[in-house]
């Protein structure tokens, strides 16, 4: 690794994607990308009975979908980072329990799978670790109850109001000249952002809160 | 290369920012948003005179027992469409017309019972009960103690 500004790294041995999976809600398989995810529910409680419990198997069916994509076992895996929207991470730490990996928790809501991504490349580069996924989820009613109202409260939402994702997603890092990682796509580089804060109090304007982290970042 | 944070892309100030923000972020349609909660709570109103007009010509009850029976009715009717999960979209639609009235308050109370029914009786639905209605009673109820104070006291001077 080699750093090329204060907040800037390439790696020497670039880590690669060896594999990926995704898997979403009702209304995220009806959108315009339904076709791309690999696992996609039409009830958005899984069958489960809470919707945090439903967060948490959305993340194990999208590590499982990885793992079975690139055929490749939990005992393959020798770090995994995870991260969520909700208290103490529950969703994603429920969602691994059975796995048995090594596991280390993030929160960086909208930066977590780019907060575990950097992660996971930083140990597979370094040889911390010969592979390790970075995943994240969201559930659109899990979310509500975490920062906003009841579900069936009968509040309006404001046109700035934005809509969380139902869904998980993978990432497989694996070491550079490994097998199954020839001619993947591969990280070549980081930059980690600062916290910027422009004064948006408006818990109703997420984008606009969020945005300044998402653009600014200073080699 | 340099060490310390360069700022190459103008990043803009707070102020700035707002007036950006403002200018991207639409408004509230104000011009559907009032006739529709006009028309609706208007209708539930309407709905509310009806049922105390039933209550006095055909159940024979006195006027002040009729006007309680309304509430109760409404806030029944309230609760039921909230629990089938007809009232958000009603209200989505009307805003402030089904705010207002007393089916405001109702669904405010039975969304949440709804929501935190996962975290049990007592953490979930008895902690987080009034997580909405709840400062709306703290203070409602403050103010009119206030005002009750107020008045006894005025009487208390003038007679």
């Amino acid at each position: 690794m080699k750093r090329i500004g204060r907040a800037s790294f390439t790696f020497s041995q670039p880590p690669r994607i060896v594999g990926c999976a995704s898997a979403v809600g009702k209304k995220e398989g009806e959108g315009p990308l339904g076709a791309s995810f690999d696992r996609v529910f039409d009830d958005n409680l899984l069958g489960e009975d809470s919707w945090e419990k439903a967060e948490s198997r959305l993340v194990t069916e999208a590590v499982t979908a990885a793992l079975e994509k690139t055929r490749l076992t939990a005992e393959d895996i020798d770090a995994i980072f995870t991260g969520d929207l909700l208290n103490q991470c529950i969703a994603s730490t429920f969602g691994m329990r059975a796995m048995g990996i090594p596991h280390v928790g993030m929160y960086g809501a909208c930066s977590t799978m780019a907060s575990s991504l950097i992660g996971a490349a930083v140990f597979t580069a370094s040889g911390a670790a010969r592979r390790s996924i970075a995943v994240t989820s969201s559930h659109f009613s899990s979310s509500e109850r975490q920062f906003r109202y009841p579900l069936q409260y009968g509040g309006q939402r404001p046109p700035t109001a934005q809509w969380t994702v139902t869904g998980s997603g993978a990432i497989i890092l694996g070491e550079n000249d490994s097998t199954e990682a020839i001619n993947r796509a591969q990280i070549t580089a980081a930059t980690i952002g600062t916290i910027e804060d422009l004064g948006i109090t408006d818990a109703n304007n997420m984008g606009a809160a969020m945005a300044p982290v998402d653009v600014k970042l200073t080699p | 290369m340099p060490e310390k944070n360069n700022d190459r892309c103008n990043f803009p100030s707070q102020q700035e920012y707002k007036q950006m923000t403002d200018k991207a972020s639409p408004p509230s349609p104000s011009a559907m948003n009032l006739p529709r909660a006009f028309v609706v709570g208007g209708l539930i109103c309407c709905i509310g005179q009806g049922l105390t007009q039933l209550y006095t010509d055909v159940c024979g009850l006195e006027l002040t027992q009729a006007r309680g029976a309304t509430s109760v009715s409404l806030i029944l009717l309230a609760a039921i469409l909230t629990a089938l999960g007809l009232f958000a979209p009603v209200a989505r639609f009307a805003g402030a017309g089904t705010l207002v009235p007393i089916t405001g308050f109702a669904n405010a109370m039975v969304s949440p019972a709804m929501e935190f029914k996962s975290e049990g009786y007592i953490f979930g639905v008895g902690a987080k009960l009034f997580t909405i209605a709840g400062p709306v009673l703290v203070y409602g109820i403050s103010a009119s103690v206030l005002y009750g104070l107020l008045l006894w006291l005025t009487k208390l001077i003038w007679g």
